[in-house]
């Protein structure tokens, strides 16, 4: 079975499964890390989004054998140590405004809402009506208002 | 968003001392162990009935009064543990999707028990067949049934830890206070919880009388408070079924039929879909053909390599049009008596499209069978009669079947049901081996439950600035509500105010009302029984039927020269109901210029013991509705609501706040934009850019919600109340914008088709690979 390699929440790991298995699965079934999450599986509903080399992506539909070994990838379980903290203000922006409610799409959610800051500001701009209207990210519970207000209290936090 | 009201229209009905004296137990145990009786009486006061307008049963005894006294038949008992490191452990009989009720319980215990809410642990209850009646979680109901009752237990520790308190420190009971989970003596002395859980506890159950703290000493109740489960889940820590790990319960799925119901005659690859790569097994089971394997991604590609042949399934020639056509031949003629000269009519009718009350998470469970045991673990909120159906399934006695409740990804009326539990529970069972079973995103649209579609009729009468008469017939689909809500039906058939109707007919009766005084009214459910999988979607009739009325409303008002908010004011029968009308009307400056093409909307919603009003705000000019967004229906957009809920007593205004905004979502999508269109007995939607639920980009730019001070205190339903109030001010706002009055929910249905339908084999489409190419 091929072996592949990439750097994970900052740890190298190395797995074997086959090449065109996506990287949701390798995540969550082979490696047990669930903090991304299945909605679709068809890159819609974003709720696995996660980071590869610090910008949004879906995992769901990335097959494993296009990563290299140099890839990063960062789950939410990752995320905080990117800023060197235990929680990233975009977290802790979601505890203030008490944004989730089932939590499930959540942590796919703040993932896409860093790369949405980090994306408006290389652009050297503040996030606007445009910009939330790009987050495509499904919430079920319908959290996107206050979803809004934490990633505007975070914006300029990191 | 977050406003408090500072006005006290009313004085709170509160609870007199008589009403706060309660028995709790001490059981025997090693450490403080105490329980409470659940069910004891937590009824809210019945509405009170207005005249000229008839009391309606819903206004009298509503579903939730039914919910709550079937709580009360069962001596069952809940408990709280004092642990012996200061913290307090309480397993909830209820379900927990999202809708913060494990916060809300954790404030109950919290204060009646002087402990920090960080201090309070709060789980799910695996299922307990001994509650028989009070392990449901639906209508809104589980706070109103367990608010009682949870500090009945927290009271009775308390009391018990300021007893050995006293032993300890050699001081009188009296002389003692307990604040934040540490009791302090008159000179200073104090012990933690910590250090008297061992000593609280008993050698033998004891029976205690405990008093409740009045409303007025309330310091955690009513106080906003996040979610306690809030940084497991923007951590990615919160456990949902599917992150459960179990021993060898690998992941399946099942290759479903191309249509509703549609059967397995034969596999012909069965051997070869076995040998594919991480697949480990491969069996039919009664809704398809089950594949296991190493990771989901090697599931679907298993799904997708089977070659079935499909016998017919249930709805094969169903479309919406034959639904629509069935449903119009099935209605209830409206018969008006004769009326004086000068009255006039309005008459309307509306149709509703069936829509997907899918939550994020779709249809899972994990389920270890062995030959005489089974271990399941799933979110659902009927876990006894899960327990009893799962037992039935695999032949085996109900004792020997455990259903752990594990924390769900939304329900929106699908918890109510335990399909994907039932069938991990079959391919377990057939493989002989644990799984993880998960249904696909296309298959939890096209097979999974659905709120069904219906008609509403309304003709109302009036004459001489009175309305004379309103009647509806509602005319639906049948819905299917699980099983436990119709045990509880059946118990309790005497008591309830409308004896002799049918199940659903009950339910209908139950929960509809008028809320104004429109003359002589009546409200009657027919229903179409068709081979569909069906549920309730965040409630069951109120969003449809009371969207209708309210349009009628507005009809009403505008024929007889009214100003919409000041004519609902004048015939609102409960001063509730006008006390959040004038709250959105207020602080929602009503009857502001409104620029052409967008316009206001005004409506409320009584049910569940409580009220809610609406005003929003739509743009429905051109350059708004033909906003360009990749794969996405925009349309008219809702730019402002604000929104004002009395519960009767918010336990916690930050989470009722959480589920109005929730509801008001829903009350958007299901107008404007999300349904499920039926062709040939399959549900064309297939994914979240097929089904337009509200995204982002129809998210209201401006949103308040008002809580209102406790009128009751008593706390009354709140999960479902927003969507019909906001269903309808949208549609109103809607009707007032365009100069029409929306008939057509939501109201895009009869466009085109804003997708592609994706084949129907095989039934669920691969994942994408070009994942890379769009990262931003
Ligand atoms: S699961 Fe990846 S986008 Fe939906
Ligand atoms: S919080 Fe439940 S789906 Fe977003």
């Amino acid at each position: 079975m091929p072996q592949h390699t990439f750097i994970l929440n900052g740890q190298q790991v190395t797995v074997d499964v086959e090449d065109d298995v996506r990287l949701l699965w390798v995540l969550r079934d082979v490696l047990g890390v669930t903090g991304p999450k299945y909605g679709c599986g068809l890159g819609v509903c974003q709720a696995c989004t996660s980071h590869i080399n610090g910008k949004a992506f879906n995992p769901c539909s990335v097959p494993v054998g296009d990563l290299q070994p140099t890839d990063r990838v960062t789950t939410i379980e990752g995320l905080p140590a990117t800023v060197g903290r235990d929680l990233h203000p975009m977290q802790e922006a979601w505890l203030q405004f008490d944004v989730p409610q089932c939590g499930y799409c959540q942590p796919g959610q703040i993932m896409a809402a860093v790369a949405k800051v980090l994306q408006a500001r290389a652009a050297g701009r503040q996030l606007g009506d445009t910009d939330y209207d790009e987050i495509r990210n499904i919430c079920r519970c319908g959290t996107y208002y206050r979803i809004r207000e934490a990633i505007a209290a975070a914006e300029n936090q990191f | 968003m977050v406003t408090q009201s500072p006005q006290q229209p009313f004085r709170p009905e509160g609870e007199g001392f008589g009403r706060r004296r309660f028995l709790g137990f001490v059981l025997a145990a090693s450490t403080l162990t105490v329980a409470a009786q659940l069910g004891e009486g937590a009824a809210a006061p019945k509405a009170a009935a207005a005249v000229p307008g008839l009391p309606e049963p819903a206004e009298l005894y509503d579903l939730n009064d039914m919910l709550t006294d079937a709580t009360l038949l069962t001596a069952n008992l809940i408990t709280i543990t004092m642990n012996p490191d200061g913290t307090a452990s309480f397993a909830l009989p209820r379900a927990e999707v999202g809708q913060g009720v494990t916060t809300s319980t954790a404030m109950l215990i919290a204060e009646e028990l002087d402990l920090p809410l960080d201090k309070v642990r709060v789980t799910l209850a695996d299922a307990r067949p001994e509650l028989v009646f009070n392990q449901l979680t639906g209508g809104s109901n589980t706070t109103i049934s367990t608010y009682t009752p949870v500090r009945v237990a927290a009271a009775t520790a308390k009391q018990r830890l300021l007893e050995a308190a006293a032993a300890e420190l050699g001081a009188p009971l009296s002389a003692l206070s307990a604040l934040q989970g540490v009791i302090t003596a008159p000179d200073g002395r104090s012990l933690g919880y910590a250090e008297l859980a061992v000593k609280a506890a008993s050698l033998t159950n004891l029976r205690v009388a405990v008093t409740l703290k009045a409303a007025s000493a309330f310091q955690v109740i009513g106080t906003p408070q996040n979610r306690i489960d809030a940084l497991d889940a923007v951590t990615g820590r919160k456990q949902f079924a599917m992150d459960v790990k179990v021993a060898g319960a690998m992941p399946a799925m099942i290759c479903r039929p191309p249509t509703i119901n549609g059967t397995v005659v034969s596999v012909q690859n069965l051997a070869a879909v076995q040998a594919m790569p991480g697949i480990t097994d491969v069996a039919v089971v009664s809704t398809g053909v089950a594949v296991r394997g190493r990771t989901f991604g090697q599931c679907i590609d298993a799904v997708r390599a089977l070659q079935v042949t499909w016998g017919p399934g249930s709805e094969d020639h169903a479309t919406d049009a034959t639904v629509l056509a069935e449903l119009r031949a099935a209605e209830n003629p409206l018969v008006t008596p004769p009326l004086p000269l000068l009255t006039e009519a309005i008459d309307a009718r509306f149709t509703f499209h069936f829509a997907s009350n899918s939550p994020l998470e779709t249809n899972c469970a994990v389920a270890d069978v062995r030959s005489d045991s089974a271990e399941i673990w799933a979110s659902v909120k009927a876990p006894i009669t899960a327990q009893e159906e799962i037992a039935a399934k695999l032949g085996l006695p109900v004792t020997a079947v455990t259903v752990h409740c594990v924390q769900g990804g939304g329900s929106f009326g699908r918890k109510l049901f335990h399909d994907a539990a039932l069938e991990a529970a079959e391919v377990s069972q057939k493989m002989g081996k644990p799984v993880r079973l998960m249904w696909h995103r296309t298959d939890d649209f096209r097979h999974g439950r659905v709120h069904p579609m219906s008609t509403s009729r309304v003709r109302a009468t009036y004459s001489l600035g009175q309305v004379l008469t309103m009647d509806q017939r509602h005319t639906s689909v049948a819905t299917e509500f699980g099983h436990g809500l119709g045990e509880i039906i059946t118990s309790l058939a005497a008591k309830l105010p409308v004896g002799g109707l049918a199940f659903s007919e009950t339910i209908f009766t139950l929960t509809q009302q008028t809320p104004y005084n429109f003359g002589v009214t009546s409200q009657l459910l027919t229903e179409v029984d068709n081979g569909f999988h069906t549920g309730s979607m965040r409630n069951i009739y109120s969003p449809n039927v009371r969207c209708a009325q309210e349009l009628v409303v507005d009809r009403l008002a505008a024929a007889m020269g009214r100003d919409p908010y000041e004519f609902r004011r004048e015939f609102l029968k409960d001063r509730r109901a006008v006390a959040v009308l004038d709250k959105v009307a207020q602080v929602g400056n009503w009857g502001r210029a409104m620029a052409p093409g967008t316009a206001q909307g005004i409506a409320i919603h009584p049910e569940y013991h409580g009220f809610v009003a609406v005003l929003a705000e739509i743009d429905c000019t051109a350059a708004t509705v033909n906003r360009q967004i990749p794969d996405a229906v925009t349309g008219p957009r809702v730019t402002k609501v604000v929104c004002a809920v009395d519960v009767g007593l918010a336990v916690n205004p930050k989470g009722l706040e959480a589920q109005m905004m929730g509801g008001i979502m829903d009350g958007i999508a299901i107008t404007l934009t999300s349904s499920l269109h039926l062709h040939n007995g399959v549900f064309q939607e297939g994914s979240w850019d097929n089904y337009f639920y509200t995204r982002q980009w129809n998210t209201p730019t401006e949103l308040d919600i008002i809580v209102m001070p406790p009128t009751t205190g008593t706390p009354g339903g709140a999960g479902e109340l927003a969507v019909a109030g906001a269903m309808a001010a949208v549609a109103c706002a809607y009707g007032r914008a365009t100069g029409t009055m929306p008939t057509t929910f939501p109201i895009n249905h009869d466009a085109p088709l804003a997708f592609t339908p994706l084949p129907t084999v095989p039934p669920i489409p691969q994942s994408p690979t070009d994942g890379l190419s769009r990262a931003y």
